[in-house]
């Protein structure tokens, strides 16, 4: 009776998480839609190799639960310490660990680096419960905001000072970010209230947005689409609901999305004027 | 608070061996492999006193790191120190080394000394207390409270916390005091010992206070 | 001789009712005490948890039933997003807090540490009962705030500012987040008062012969726990000072210039900003150089339980002893170097983050350490299946379940779609908080008759081990695959119609089913509760040592009296897990027996 016990102990463990993996394997990750693929590529090695090292040992598990039950006439070996094997248990895991840091380390640096100068810059800011986007217009440069400048009527939610020279062009909108397919995209993400996490499932993209501050992340879309953005940071009630659209357009289609939204006839915002062309 | 409790037990231990519980008779310390019977390891009143201290330390340090943070931030203005800051200084240091002369006094049998260096400790102690207010006072006046500006809020949370522990410190002086008063402590032994940890600490912990805010 | 000092020590244990069982200040009083208010704070947390499933797994569901009983959390029988984020912070506080920090560290480590190190008590009885009755007033000021103005606090369990700091940023961030602040100061003074009294008592009052190398590993835990206890909390206490100051009085801590609330910019009546300057990041890093190593806090007496529990009924040493306390040391050090880990993506310096990356794995190493010491003590041994073996393997399962998922979160890049996500909810489930209840629902069964001296029932054992431990995968297991699917935490609602992402439908049935095995959970530990409480005044009467286990703690008489030993405290002469010796006369040699047979006896 308790054999089974014993048995049905490890088994349980890896004949429900295994079937169950195969089952949900249909819910991985959502499509991938942007150049940060790498990532994807580190949590299938990832995968493989916890996945491998959760069945030997709960494979282990089971058999030593089910060989080494008590019963008449069994006797308990003593023996307590083994120098070597340990030293070669530590040793291969600290090993395994660093393999995964050395490539988690590699890809960590790639995506927290410096935008590259021809990017695509827009600023997402959060509030309770949206997302307002802006655009530089074609000088480039983002007005100065005031909290004093909130204007809800003109839809000014973040308080864009239009006396600013720099704030002329700006463009505002909530809750839609269009990008150019294939631009490396930089985003500038800010947040007026409280904590939010910009996150783009498709893209691999999560930066949290923090008031006081401008935290900043870039990715390159690869396919052009409607994609959701969502909040993944606690914010309040509305947390749930605080969704955007991230509209990935050709080239062209981008920058008369741009002319249709802003104030004037902008081209492409990009960091630097003359780069618009590339 | 817990210092006090443990100055208790501190006076409860002598009663309990002498009475039923056995607890004198067993593990006496000193045995091989035991528990270390020698130094501070042989004293768990005072070993709790350090404990206890080690967390103090970690708040403090908690706070320092927020400061450090804090005091990179574009708003920072420093602030002037109130004079009066260096007399409680002075006040705080010179009842610690108080409290040293009424101990070297007490092993030395000499009660009547010790009882006035006693009291000149708390006194010292009871001004720098008073004079803390009194630096919170003068900044008040010149219209510094603790929302104006990032350095007056550390000032005042920093000194308060500080105070706070000294409060506790005056109340379990207040007991050994009453203590030495009902001759309950027995010379030679020197009574004050835990007290005195947790005072000097405290001295130096103003003093690096002192550093951190207006100094480093 | 010996019977006179009986005598003496009974003669001197208090009588009176209110101060035998109230005011204790026994160390194994206190430790019950503890346990038992933590168990019950737990069925709280454990219903407010069913409570939230709920409403994930069946968003557009109404329940008129709930609505008249919870008519502030209801209105039509649906319920209000604000009381859903009542709901996961006040399940998260209690449980981490108030349950799992209090149950395992505060309740067995007063129990077991003066029997297992061999003392009368701990160090400073009264700072024990003191630290009770600070404790109990902690956790009634945390459950009121349910009741007060717009509720308990909602901004989640680490309580990030400025949403835990605008009172108007969520309905819990006036009076309830006051409350929670409050109540977690009141906890963390109990919990110093102990550290102190676990770190005097286990490093100063121990028997003759009881070295430190003789110590059962959940002394070693407990020593950790303690010393990690008081060095971390305080970093809290700091915080939590800053905060109650930024909400109250005006000061610029964590709030920086530039608010706008609900389009209305905080400002001055002069026109300055009403804040200026603060950083939320210093909050963050405030609350996880607690936040992880009260991670080990939870996790090490369970790790220390399972070890006592798998040698006793493997009738097997365990395994490498010496590389067991040196992983416990390396992953207590270790835990104040990786709390950076919780904010890959909150805007801190990244090179910091590269950092937390590397201690973040290295501190896999010592875990993984010992999965296979607990492996190694299984091999060639005679497993005796009674009920505390479950759950020490239980512990065993789940460590290695929620170890593995730390590797995916460990590396910073993978950590980036998947923060956030109920892939973490998983991961934290199943290695923390699993490892942490099975561990205490293990020591229960273990150590039931030292704390009650009657054994509890196996049969009502069994089957509550395996109920949980099926219904507990079947609960967290699955949150893995939401969480890869990009399935945020702590949303209302996540599929429509309620909820607002498309990407998110697909993953509804997954909730439901996660709903279900919850609710089966939750259901299960009725098991528990009966076959506790049934045992406690009804169970069959322990021996002094019903498992013929080799620990200090089995020399006394079930339960101990006061005093503990009603002789001399025993002299000890060997570690405590000599089982199995060979050309000894029974499978076991007590602590105590000076035979010159095993290997760790005589005098090292």
């Amino acid at each position: 009776m308790s054999k089974l016990q014993g048995l049905s102990f490890g088994l349980a463990t890896v004949v429900l998480v295994v079937l169950a993996t195969g089952y949900f394997m249909r819910d991985w990750l959502p499509p991938l839609k942007s150049d940060r693929g790498a990532i994807d590529e580190a949590m299938a090695a990832t995968l493989v190799v916890t996945g491998l090292v959760f069945i030997a040992t709960n494979l282990l598990l089971a058999f030593v639960a089910w060989r080494y039950e008590d019963h008449e006439g069994a006797k308990a070996a003593y023996w307590h310490d083994n120098t070597r094997l340990e030293i070669a248990w530590t040793a291969v895991t600290a090993v395994i660990m660093f393999a995964f840091l050395f490539n988690a380390l590699k890809l960590w640096a790639d995506m927290t680096s410096e935008a590259p100068r021809d990017a695509v810059v827009v600023e997402v800011t959060g509030q309770q419960f949206r997302w307002v986007v802006r655009y530089p217009g074609k000088d480039g440069a983002f007005g100065k905001t005031d909290a004093a400048k909130v204007d809800v009527d003109t839809e000014n939610y973040i308080g864009l000072d239009k006396s600013d020279p720099d704030a002329k062009d700006d463009v505002l909108m909530v809750n839609d970010v269009y990008l150019p397919v294939g631009k490396p995209a930089a985003v500038r993400i800010r947040s007026t209230d409280v904590i939010h996490s910009f996150f783009l499932p498709n893209f691999r993209v999560k930066q949290d947005a923090l008031p006081g501050m401008t935290t900043k992340t870039w990715f390159i879309p690869k396919v052009e689409g409607d994609y959701e953005i969502a909040c993944a940071e606690h914010c309040g009630l509305g947390h749930y609901k605080m969704k955007g659209q991230l509209h990935v357009l050709s080239p062209d289609a981008f920058e008369a999305k741009l002319v249709e939204l802003g104030p004037a006839a902008p081209e492409a915002p990009a960091g630097s004027p003359n780069q618009a062309s590339e | 608070m817990p210092a006090e409790a443990l100055e208790d037990r501190a006076k409860e231990t002598p009663t309990h061996s002498g009475g039923g519980r056995p607890e004198s008779r067993c593990g006496a310390p000193g045995g091989d492999p035991g528990p270390g019977g020698t130094g501070i390891l042989g004293d768990p009143a005072l070993f709790g006193v350090c404990a206890f201290l080690g967390t103090v330390t970690m708040l403090f340090v908690g706070m320092t790191s927020a400061y450090m943070v804090r005091r990179a931030s574009a708003d920072w203005r420093p602030l002037a120190p109130p004079a009066i800051l260096w007399l409680n200084t002075g006040a705080l240091l010179a009842s610690s080394a108080a409290l040293e002369v009424a101990r070297r006094r007490f092993r030395g049998w000499d009660l009547p000394a010790a009882r006035t260096w006693v009291a000149v400790t708390g006194l010292l102690g009871a001004l720098f207390v008073a004079g803390q207010y009194g630096a919170w006072r003068a900044l008040a006046a010149q219209g510094i409270f603790l929302a104006s500006n990032p350095h007056s809020s550390f000032f005042y949370v920093l000194t308060g916390l500080h105070g706070l522990h000294l409060l506790g410190g005056l109340a379990w002086f207040a007991a050994v005091a009453s203590r030495l008063r009902r001759m309950t402590l027995t010379p030679g032994e020197d009574g004050l010992r835990l007290f005195a940890v947790y005072w000097h600490f405290l001295a130096g912990l103003w003093v690096y206070l002192l550093l951190v805010l207006f100094v480093l | 001789m010996a019977h006179a000092e009986a005598h003496a020590a009974e003669a001197h244990a208090p009588q009176a009712f209110i101060w035998k069982y109230v005011f204790s200040k026994d160390h194994k009083v206190i430790g019950v005490q503890y346990y038992v208010t933590a168990m019950l704070m737990a069925l709280i947390a454990g219903l407010l948890a069913m409570l939230i499933r709920l409403q994930v797994g069946f968003p557009e569901a109404t329940w008129p039933t709930l609505g008249k009983l919870l008519p502030r959390g209801f209105s039509d029988g649906i319920m209000s997003p604000e009381f859903y984020a009542m709901l996961f912070t006040m399940h998260g506080t209690i449980m981490v807090f108030f349950v799992l920090s209090t149950a395992p560290v505060s309740g067995f480590g007063n129990v077991l540490i003066p029997l297992q190190v061999g003392w009368r008590d701990m160090a400073f009885p009264f700072l024990n009962a003191l630290s009770y009755w600070t404790f109990l007033p902690g956790c009634i000021i945390i459950l009121a705030s349910f009741f007060v103005g717009a509720g308990a606090a909602a901004g989640g369990w680490t309580s990030y500012p400025p949403l835990s700091a605008l009172q108007g940023a969520v309905p819990g961030s006036g009076t309830g987040q006051t409350l929670w602040i409050v109540g977690m100061v009141f906890f963390i003074a109990s919990f110093t008062m102990g550290g102190l009294n676990f770190l005097t008592t286990i490093l100063n009052l121990r028997t003759k012969g009881m070295s430190l190398t003789r110590l059962p590993l959940t002394m070693w835990a407990m020593l950790l726990v303690a010393v990690l206890g008081l060095l971390s909390f305080p970093s809290l206490v700091a915080g939590c000072i800053l905060l109650l100051f930024d909400r109250h009085f005006g000061t610029s801590f964590y709030l920086p210039s530039g608010l706008i609330l609900t389009n209305v910019p905080l400002l001055n009546p002069d026109g300055t900003p009403l804040h200026a300057g603060g950083s939320p990041l210093l909050w963050q890093h405030l609350f996880w150089f607690l936040g992880h190593p009260e991670v080990y806090i939870l996790m090490l007496p369970a790790l220390g339980f399972t070890s006592d529990i798998l040698s006793t009924f493997c009738r097997k040493p365990i395994f490498g002893y010496k590389s067991m306390v040196g992983a416990m040391v390396s992953i207590g050090a270790l835990s104040f170097l990786v709390w950076g880990h919780h904010m890959f993506v909150s805007g801190m310096n990244p090179y910091l983050g590269m950092a937390f990356a590397v201690f973040t794995m290295l501190i896999a190493v010592p875990s993984a350490v010992k999965v296979f010491n607990w492996l190694a003590t299984l091999w060639g041994s005679r497993i005796q299946y009674r009920t505390p073996v479950f759950w020490a393997l239980g512990v065993v399962s789940l460590f290695i379940s929620g170890g593995l998922s730390g590797i995916w979160l460990g590396q910073s890049a993978v950590d980036i779609p998947l923060h956030d996500t109920y892939f973490v909810v998983a991961h934290f489930h199943l290695i923390m908080a699993g490892a942490a209840l099975f561990g205490v629902f293990g020591a229960t069964a273990y150590w039931f008759p030292k704390m009650f001296g009657r054994m509890m029932n196996e049969t009502l054992g069994k089957a509550h081990f395996w109920f949980t431990f099926v219904a507990y995968y079947c609960t967290f297991f699955p949150m893995h695959y939401i969480g890869i699917a990009g399935h945020m935490r702590r949303i209302y609602a996540s599929g429509r119609p309620i909820g607002y992402y498309e990407f998110l439908e697909p993953l509804q049935e997954i909730n439901v089913f996660i709903t279900r095995s919850a609710l089966v959970l939750g259901a299960s530990q009725l098991l528990f509760f009966v076959n506790f409480f049934w045992s406690a005044f009804k169970g069959p009467k322990a021996s002094e040592n019903p498992w013929n286990a080799a620990g200090l703690e089995w020399t006394t008489p079930s339960p101990p009296g006061h005093g503990n030993w009603p002789g001399e405290i025993p002299e000890v002469h060997r570690w405590p897990y000599d089982y199995s010796v060979p050309d000894a006369p029974k499978d076991f040699v007590p602590q105590t027996d000076p035979a010159p047979i095993g290997a760790r006896a005589g005098g090292h």
